[in-house]
């Protein structure tokens, strides 16, 4: 199978970028996207050019570190699945496949189709965590948690923070991100003694850190690996308000 | 020097609180002119940084993803043991510590395992506390499910998630004492060799992934969390920035390595489909509960797997190991399925696949109840492999997963380098010669909240009183400028071949030499390979681009430096060993019915083996077995 790549080439993140043409041959269907892309670094490789940088890590959907545009959709063609888990069979011989960073004025590039997502560490710095010391627990069946809510926390709490929300949303919003770590933390009794600090510092945070507000489009429930619902953001905006009455 | 293991004394249940009581202490005002480096931000990482921060060290923390919250621990599936007896089916200390022992084949320290066991029930309160969203019962207590290797249920999970959850919860730990501004964090950050002054370890040289510079770092003690070193064979489950490199390095400055062959086959993965694959991606051990595995009767049996009828079908691991079963530990699963595969009764297009059915247990408990247990394993299966396996049966294959071996750790988990510890999977401690499904969450865990941050202070109370050395003692600028000629090295050979093509040969010779089994010739065989693929990539390798900036090929190509050396050393380990044990199968040793025969006379000891400029030598660390007296591990 013998595709285009247009690759979204840029030194660094002051530096201007372009899309560059790359022809590739000697691709087979049951080749992940990745392994397409390590293919044409090799041959470029070989060919004394600088290898492109992309990121991954685990290539099994869960470490959140592989995420590109690709033909103008986070992640690529399918609806709630990252990169690595794309193969080349979900493309046809001669396509010309666009791959682009994540677009966000909070995720600036680090090189080529590589971006920084400390944001949302920061994020997370500000109040996605219970203050307890570790040696202070009390026995685990101690407070019972229904199913049902220790459900829907880890619903909310399978997030795998590979931006993919932000990228596609047209306000570069960071909203379902951020929700699901407060509701995930907020659900269980473990976090309810933090909870509207929480729901304040990190939405603070968020703000902070120059993402859009949400409009609810809806896009980031599409492309989602984790497929984590919009309802989300509601219940953290309801958060939100409630910790502003009450904390 | 003679290997001291540091055993507490007193019975097997005294022995962590005696240690506890004598270790020295720190006063609170002391503890934060003591700094600690953490390498690798797993759950071994993460949890020892933040408590060793919640405890009042400084400590400074480095990974080479982009946020800790990468590291690969996030990735496994299947669970965490802990022997709390919920489910009132005969559990305990003292069994789950039994089948640890027996699971890895009598060849690991009595002392170690048991305090794993001991201290497994209350990491699941600390889980708890931190938040983790356990599975439970309506009634809102923990539920659990069995594994391989035992018959009790002790295993507490979070869907198919149960690493990325544990993970999660140590990474926003990790970050509550960031934001308490006791520990500083460095991303991106690989640390390219240790310092070791007047013997004793104080620091590291770490490479920043994005501007390329080298930078010094020094403290007290070095703690390295770097996981395993299974991407020596290439194609495994781990991640693909995983690396033995930091190890590696503190090997070659003076840490012994154990049991470096000791490495885990998985039998349930996805099959390699292509020569162009870089990962094979784990199907969590959990599916054995309720998916069946078989092969047909009949060599070349062409048929659609739904239209195989059960009478040709061979339920081969419940043929050979009645009691056990599809539970059977990750070694005889393995093994068992290479058995049939190289027999010729392999399924899929290359024949290198059993399949996983779930057929039996969808007509037992409904399709809504295995959908509640695996839902998300059956969709990454099938984003994968575009095939529906509530339909039809996954295909599964033994896939490299796991490093038993590791530095050489005492029962404090320092190794013979004073003042450098080695935590989690990187270490040589607890698992022996085979690991047990969802102990290693737990051993990472454990190493990293609750055994390190009580054994560093007996190291550190003593460092209180000497000379703290900073990164401007020549001894830093010497390690500086070694790894400064080494990158300049790499990147000056401009050969011929790419740095993929030398993994790949290292994985074949890897894979077929020293995976599942073993034998004299072929391991000596694969070592002069070895050698010869170690002078190729030195005089072939291209690598582009500069060392000063972010270069992926650079990071792959120094990874892979270390990978062909590590080879060398598990092929001399496993020629040494000549016995069957746990994962490693000599073929020369083994039954009439193909089962390993152990050699407890000879080979009870731990092999230790130290750096002398290219060569190894091999310290044995004599095996005790006081409580529990090692017998033929069966699990018919």
């Amino acid at each position: 199978m013998r595709v285009t790549f247009k690759i979204w080439r840029q030194n660094g993140p002051n530096t201007i970028g372009q899309l560059k043409d790359y022809e590739v041959d000697g691709l087979t269907e049951d080749m992940s996207f990745l392994e397409a892309l390590d293919h044409l670094n090799e041959q470029l490789v070989l060919q004394n050019e600088e290898a492109i940088a992309y990121e991954y890590d685990c290539r099994e959907g869960i470490c959140g570190q592989c995420g590109v545009f690709i033909n103008g959709r986070a992640h690529g063609p399918h609806d709630n699945m990252t990169t690595c888990q794309l193969h080349m069979r979900s493309f046809k011989d001669g396509d010309t496949i666009v791959v682009e960073p994540w677009r966000s004025a909070s995720f600036p590039i680090v090189k080529d189709l590589i971006v920084d997502r400390t944001a949302f560490d920061r994020i997370i710095e500000s109040g996605a965590f219970i203050s307890a010391k570790t040696g202070t627990a009390p026995e685990a069946n101690a407070i019972p948690i229904p199913k049902s809510v220790a459900d829907a926390a880890m619903d909310a709490a399978a997030c795998i923070g590979c931006g993919a929300c932000v990228a596609t949303c047209k306000n570069a919003s960071a909203a379902l991100f951020t929700a699901a770590k407060i509701n995930h933390l907020n659900k269980l009794p473990q976090g309810k003694a933090e909870q509207h600090q929480r729901a304040k510092d990190m939405t603070w945070q968020m703000e902070q850190e120059g993402f859009g507000s949400c409009t609810f489009t809806g896009a980031c429930e599409v492309e989602c690996p984790e497929g984590i619902f919009i309802t989300n953001i509601a219940e953290m905006n309801a958060r939100r308000v409630k910790a502003k009455w009450l904390g | 020097m003679k290997l001291d293991s540091k055993v507490p004394e007193g019975r097997l249940e005294d022995k962590w609180r005696n240690y506890q009581v004598k270790s020295q202490l720190i006063n609170p005002a002391n503890k934060k002119k003591l700094s600690v480096i953490v390498v690798g931000t797993g759950l071994s990482g993460a949890g020892a940084a933040a408590t060793l921060a919640e405890l009042g060290y400084d400590v400074q923390c480095f990974c080479y993803q982009d946020s800790a919250r990468r590291a690969h621990s996030v990735a496994a599936q299947g669970g965490i043991n802990a022997a709390k007896n919920y489910q009132h089916d005969g559990d305990s200390v003292w069994r789950m510590f039994y089948d640890t022992l027996k699971g890895g084949d009598f060849r690991s320290r009595e002392a170690n395992t048991y305090r794993l066991a001991e201290l497994s029930a209350p990491l699941i309160d600390h889980y708890v506390q931190q938040g983790v969203p356990f599975a439970r019962e309506y009634g809102g207590t923990l539920v659990n499910r069995s594994f391989g290797g035992v018959q009790v249920q002790r295993t507490f999970y979070a869907r198919g998630q149960t690493g990325q959850q544990l993970l999660l919860a140590a990474y926003s730990q990790l970050y509550k004492m960031i934001r308490a501004k006791k520990v500083k964090m460095f991303p991106r950050s690989e640390m390219m060799d240790l310092v070791v002054i007047d013997g004793k370890a104080k620091g590291i040289i770490v490479r920043d992934l994005v501007s390329g510079e080298l930078k010094r770092f020094a403290a007290d003690a070095v703690v390295l969390a770097t996981g395993g070193y299974s991407r020596v064979f290439r194609l495994s489950t781990l991640a693909i920035g995983c690396n033995g490199s930091a190890i590696w390095k503190a090997h070659k400055r003076g840490a012994y390595f154990a049991a470096p062959s000791f490495t885990q086959i998985h039998p349930t993965a996805l099959p390699q489909s292509s020569e162009a694959q870089s990962k094979l991606t784990l199907m969590s051990e959990s599916l054995r509960n309720d998916g069946r595995i078989w092969v047909p009767k009949k060599k070349n049996d062409d048929r659609k797997p739904n239209a195989i009828p059960e009478e040709d079908r061979d339920y081969y691991l419940e043929r050979r190991y009645p009691s056990f079963g599809n539970l059977a530990p990750r070694d005889i699963a393995s093994r068992a399925a290479k058995e049939r595969i190289d027999a010729g009764y392999g399924i899929g297009r290359l024949k290198n696949a059993v399949y996983l059915d779930f057929k039996h247990s969808i007509e037992r408990f409904g399709l809504e109840t295995i959908k509640d247990r695996y839902g998300n394993l059956f969709d990454m299966y099938k984003k994968i492999t575009g095939i529906d396996a509530y339909t039809t049966p996954m295909m599964i294959s033994p896939a490299a997963h796991f490093s038993m071996g590791g530095l050489w750790v005492d029962y404090e988990l320092m190794t013979t380098v004073p003042g450098l510890y080695a935590i989690g999977e990187c270490n040589f401690s607890d698992h022996g010669a085979n690991r047990l499904g969802a102990n290693s969450l737990l051993q990472a865990s454990v190493d990293g909240y609750f055994v390190l941050p009580n054994t560093i202070n007996n190291y550190l109370a003593n460092a209180l009183k000497e000379e703290h050395d900073d990164v401007n003692h020549p001894e830093f600028e010497e390690v500086e400028n070694e790894v400064k000629a080494s990158l300049d090295k790499i990147l000056h050979v401009n050969g011929t071949k790419t740095v993929d093509h030398f993994h790949r040969e290292l994985g074949k010779i890897m894979w077929q030499e020293c995976a599942m089994s073993r034998n004299q010739s072929g391991l000596e065989e694969a070592i002069q390979k070895i050698k010869q693929l170690k002078d190729d990539f030195w005089n072939d390798v291209k690598v582009t681009g500069k060392s000063n900036g972010l270069n992926t090929e650079l990071e792959k190509a120094y990874r892979l430096a270390d990978f062909i050396e590590l080879g060398i050393l598990m092929c001399t380990d496993a020629l040494e060993r000549e016995e069957s044990c746990g994962a490693h199968f000599r073929e020369e040793y083994q039954t009439k019915e193909g089962e390993a025969v152990r050699v407890d006379d000879k080979y009870s000891y731990v092999a230790a083996w130290e750096y002398n400029s290219g060569n190894f030598q091999l310290h044995q660390e004599s095996l005790v077995f006081e409580y529990v007296k090692p017998t033929v591990r069966s699990y018919k």
